[in-house]
This record gives structure tokens, C-alpha cells and sequence, in this order.
């Protein structure tokens, strides 16, 4: 049982909330209080949209403890609108294939199972944009 | 003073904002006849919903959620209430409705719990939310219907047992997409559908389900919240009620003197299935993304057990407009893959893997 890790990450998992640099304006995701930017403090809060793009992906066959259930999955890292990378699964991807620049929205969706008898942990995926 | 048994609050209360979620996987029932070797073959005409591996109703609960806050147009940390009926809840212990509290930023000024009544758990969330609104204790209140819904391989309930829901969010009348103008529960004991603790798959009364359950409690509904307004049918522009096949919500439409015209933007289960505690509040979804102004709407769901809640609406000049701020029904019907029964048993964890 991790659950007290697990909970601190609430707010990033569940709805990309991240952190705004109060100096220079750089979004920062996941939040590490510091701009990578300019150096400065930054821990203004900061909720993402949510839009990106698939900046590179790949297709995991053979998947690490808590995710054999899943296999085979893709993994992107998408970029978001507002400028992070994020290393997330993609879901829902139907009969389409993944191609780079791919448009992909963030949803919340089960991301494993801590054993029959653990917590289940939810947090951020990424889906194709719906075309709206 | 309103007649005996009708509900009203003091304050008119409206839908705020609405949100539909239905997944993207859909078993038609022929592979469902074609495996369990249904003497025609066939089974019924249809298909329905299947939930993804990663999804369920605390999943699901959040995506219906986050659409209807886009129409609502409102700051999450003013819900007073995150309400989520489900016979699927993912937790048996810990609330569904914390988590999408927690995701939707409702936290931590609100009340949350999960809603237990079969297939009608979310339509007594929003019975539950008029009075909370209405009574002026909350400007807002959530209330969602979700399910993954359960049905034990070869039963004649997998044809139909669906995935999917709705969220509506309750407030002031004056902010409304539609008011609601009055609201009706009636309930008995009837045992005709349940599931037992730590059971995986609900038993059912084969056509006990029927006459003195469905039927007897729908109508009796829907009659009386019809002579309490002095309405008829032909005062309804739609009317939705409890969709567990087919059959049932057009029989028991035509009884009460609804055309099929009425009933057709609502029918969702041939297409997504009977989405339980979700099936008569995404059938609402569906005629709130195609109403105009000032059309009166009848919902009645039923949940086994047994009871139902009925209501009658009429959608506001507010309607077209903000609707659009989310994905609508019909998009989410559309986006469709189809699966194979093989599929389907290992997305619904049918298979044993250790």
C-alpha cells in the first residue's frame, strides 16, 4: 500500500493541475515549485486544458508489474498546448492509427489496480480529439 | 399546498448544466446469440456500449461531469453536493463521488455520497438535489446516473447490459437550460431484480420484471404526475422512460397514450443498451441536444426493487445556446468500435488470468 504517495498527486493526476511561473509566465507540469525557465520560484497553481498533440509514442508489449492487463498499449509523450511534455498512456484510439502531431485531449481513466484488495489509481491518459 | 405526494420546493430549481458519457466499445447482440447458441440466432436487434479496460463509473461519472460544468458555466467550488447513482460503483467501500468531488474541483466545501436504487439510483440523486436546491440550503448539486452495467454470461440481461450515464447539475430556475416544474417518486417492495453482497451478477424474476414491476410502477408514475398537472400526453413535446430493452419503454409509452414520435429522440437502447441507473437520464441527455425553447419533456426511470421517479420539464431560451459548450449525445453514440464477444469478455474482466 502507497496510499499516502498516491494521494499527494491527486490534483496533477486527476486534472492536469500544474504550475504557472509568476516571473516569466512558463507552465510547468508535473509542479516542481522552481521555473526550469528563469530560476525562479513558482508555485502559483495552474489547471491545463487538457489539448495537445502526440510529440512521439510507443507500443509497450511487455509491460511492467501493475499493467500486464493492459498489453499491448501506447505510450506518447504528448505536448501540451501550453508548452510541457507529458509522458502519458494513450487510450480509446479505435482503428486509427497513432501518427506524430496527432491531436489528443486528456481524460481521467483508471491507471492500475493495487492488487485485488488495494486502491485503484486514477489519473491522466490521453485520447484522440474528438472532432467536435 | 401541492397534492398529496407530488414534490415541489420553494425555490424553482432547473438543470444548470448537462453532460452525457457513453464508451466507445459496442458488442452487438448477435455475437451474444452467436455464443450462447440462441435457438433464432439472431437475439434482439441492437447493440450496446462496452466500457474500455481502463474506464468505469468513477471514470465515466467524471467525463459526464466535466460536460455538464462546460454548459453550466459555473466555479465547481460553489457545488454543495457531488451525488453519484450507480449499481457499479468501483469501490464496495469508498464513495465513487469523492473522487469525481476531488476531479471536477468541488472540494472540499461539499457534500458527496453514492446513490443505491437499481436502475433509478440517479434519478433519486436528483430528486434528492430539487430539495437540496430548492429548499435554498445549496445554489448547486450534482447528480449522476453511471453504470457498467452487470449480467451474468448467456442471461437474457447481457444482450442489453450497457455502459453509460449522464450528469445534470441542479440550481436556480433563472439559470436553467430547462426547469423542472414538478417531480414525483412512487415506490414498493418488489422483489423483481437484485443482486446479493459480494455477488458479481444481478438474478431477475424473468416476467415478474414485467407486469407488476416495470409496468405498475412507470405508469402509475407517469398517470399521476399527468392528473396532478392537469396534463395529457399530447401536452409533451418528448417523453423518456426507463429503457432496459426495447419493448418495454415502447409498450408502456403507448399504454399512457404516447406516439412513438415522442418516445424516439429518447430511445437510446437498441443502440448503447440498457445503461441502468444511467438509462433514462442519457435518454434525457439525448432530447435536451435536439429540444427548443419551451418544449415540456416527461422523464420517468424505474429501478427494480422497486420504484420510479417521474418529472416533467420545459426547456429554456438558455438551451441552444449553451448546449453547444460540450460534446452532445449523439457524438458520443457515433464514435464507435465495434468488438467481438472474445473481446468483450476480457474487457469486462470475464477472464480468469491468475
Amino acid at each position: 500500500m502507497e496510499v499516502s504517495r498516491h494521494w499527494r498527486l491527486n490534483k496533477q493526476r486527476y486534472s492536469l493541475v500544474g504550475e504557472v511561473c509568476p516571473h516569466c509566465e512558463h507552465k510547468l507540469f508535473p509542479p516542481r515549485d522552481i521555473c526550469p525557465d528563469c530560476g525562479e520560484d513558482a508555485r502559483d497553481l495552474f489547471e491545463f486544458s487538457g489539448k495537445g498533440s502526440v510529440y512521439s509514442f510507443t507500443t509497450v508489449s511487455q509491460a511492467p508489474a501493475g499493467f500486464e492487463e493492459s498489453v499491448p498499449y501506447t505510450v506518447a509523450i504528448v505536448q501540451l498546448d501550453e508548452g510541457p511534455l507529458v509522458t502519458a498512456q494513450l487510450t480509446d484510439l479505435g482503428d486509427k492509427p497513432v501518427e506524430i502531431g496527432t491531436p489528443v485531449e486528456m481524460v481521467t481513466r483508471k491507471l492500475r489496480s493495487d492488487g485485488d484488495q488495494g486502491m485503484l489509481i486514477y489519473g491522466y491518459k490521453f485520447r484522440p480529439a474528438f472532432a467536435a | 399546498m401541492t397534492e398529496a405526494g407530488l414534490l415541489k420546493p420553494i425555490r424553482d430549481v432547473g438543470i444548470v448544466g448537462y453532460g452525457a458519457y457513453i464508451p466507445r466499445y459496442r458488442l452487438p447482440a448477435s455475437e451474444v446469440a452467436r455464443i450462447w447458441k440462441d435457438p433464432a440466432g439472431v437475439g434482439p436487434p441492437g447493440e450496446k456500449a462496452v466500457a474500455g479496460l481502463d474506464e468505469d463509473v468513477i471514470t465515466m461519472s467524471i467525463e459526464a461531469a466535466r460536460n455538464a460544468m462546460s454548459r453550466a458555466t459555473i466555479d465547481a467550488s460553489s457545488i454543495r453536493a457531488v451525488w453519484v447513482g450507480s449499481e457499479s460503483h468501483p469501490y464496495a467501500v469508498k464513495p465513487t463521488s469523492t473522487v469525481v468531488a476531488e476531479a471536477i474541483g468541488a472540494v472540499p466545501n461539499t457534500q458527496a455520497a453514492d446513490w443505491e436504487f437499481a436502475c433509478k439510483a440517479g434519478t433519486e440523486a436528483m430528486q434528492a438535489a430539487i430539495g437540496f436546491v430548492g429548499s435554498g440550503m445549496a445554489d448547486y448539486a450534482l447528480s449522476i446516473g453511471m453504470d457498467t452495467a452487470q449480467g451474468r454470461p448467456g442471461d437474457a440481461l447481457e444482450y442489453t447490459a450497457g455502459a453509460g450515464g449522464a450528469a445534470f447539475l441542479l440550481g436556480p430556475v433563472e439559470e436553467s437550460l430547462a426547469s423542472i416544474e414538478v417531480s414525483y417518486s412512487f415506490t414498493t417492495d418488489t422483489p423483481d431484480f437484485f443482486r446479493r453482497a459480494n455477488e458479481k451478477y444481478p438474478v431477475h424474476g424473468e416476467r415478474f420484471t414485467g407486469e407488476p414491476a416495470y409496468f405498475k410502477h412507470i405508469s402509475m408514475a407517469a398517470e399521476k404526475i399527468m392528473s396532478s398537472t392537469n396534463s395529457s400526453p399530447e401536452d409533451f413535446s418528448y417523453a423518456i422512460f426507463h429503457q432496459p430493452n426495447v419493448k418495454f419503454p415502447q409498450r408502456v409509452a403507448k399504454s399512457l397514450g404516447f406516439t412513438a414520435d415522442q418516445i424516439k429522440d429518447g430511445m437510446l437502447v437498441s443502440r448503447i443498451g440498457n445503461t441502468y441507473a444511467g438509462s433514462a437520464m442519457v435518454g434525457l441527455t439525448a432530447v435536451l441536444d435536439v429540444a427548443d425553447p419551451g418544449e415540456r419533456i416527461l422523464l420517468v426511470s424505474y429501478g427494480s426493487g422497486a420504484g420510479s421517479d417521474a418529472f416533467i420539464l420545459t426547456t429554456t431560451d438558455q438551451l441552444p445556446q449553451r448546449r453547444n459548450l460540450a460534446l452532445d449525445t449523439e457524438s458520443y453514440i457515433k464514435r464507435r468500435t465495434e468488438i467481438d464477444y472474445a473481446t468483450y469478455a476480457r474487457y469486462r474482466g470475464k477472464l480468469v488470468t491468475k
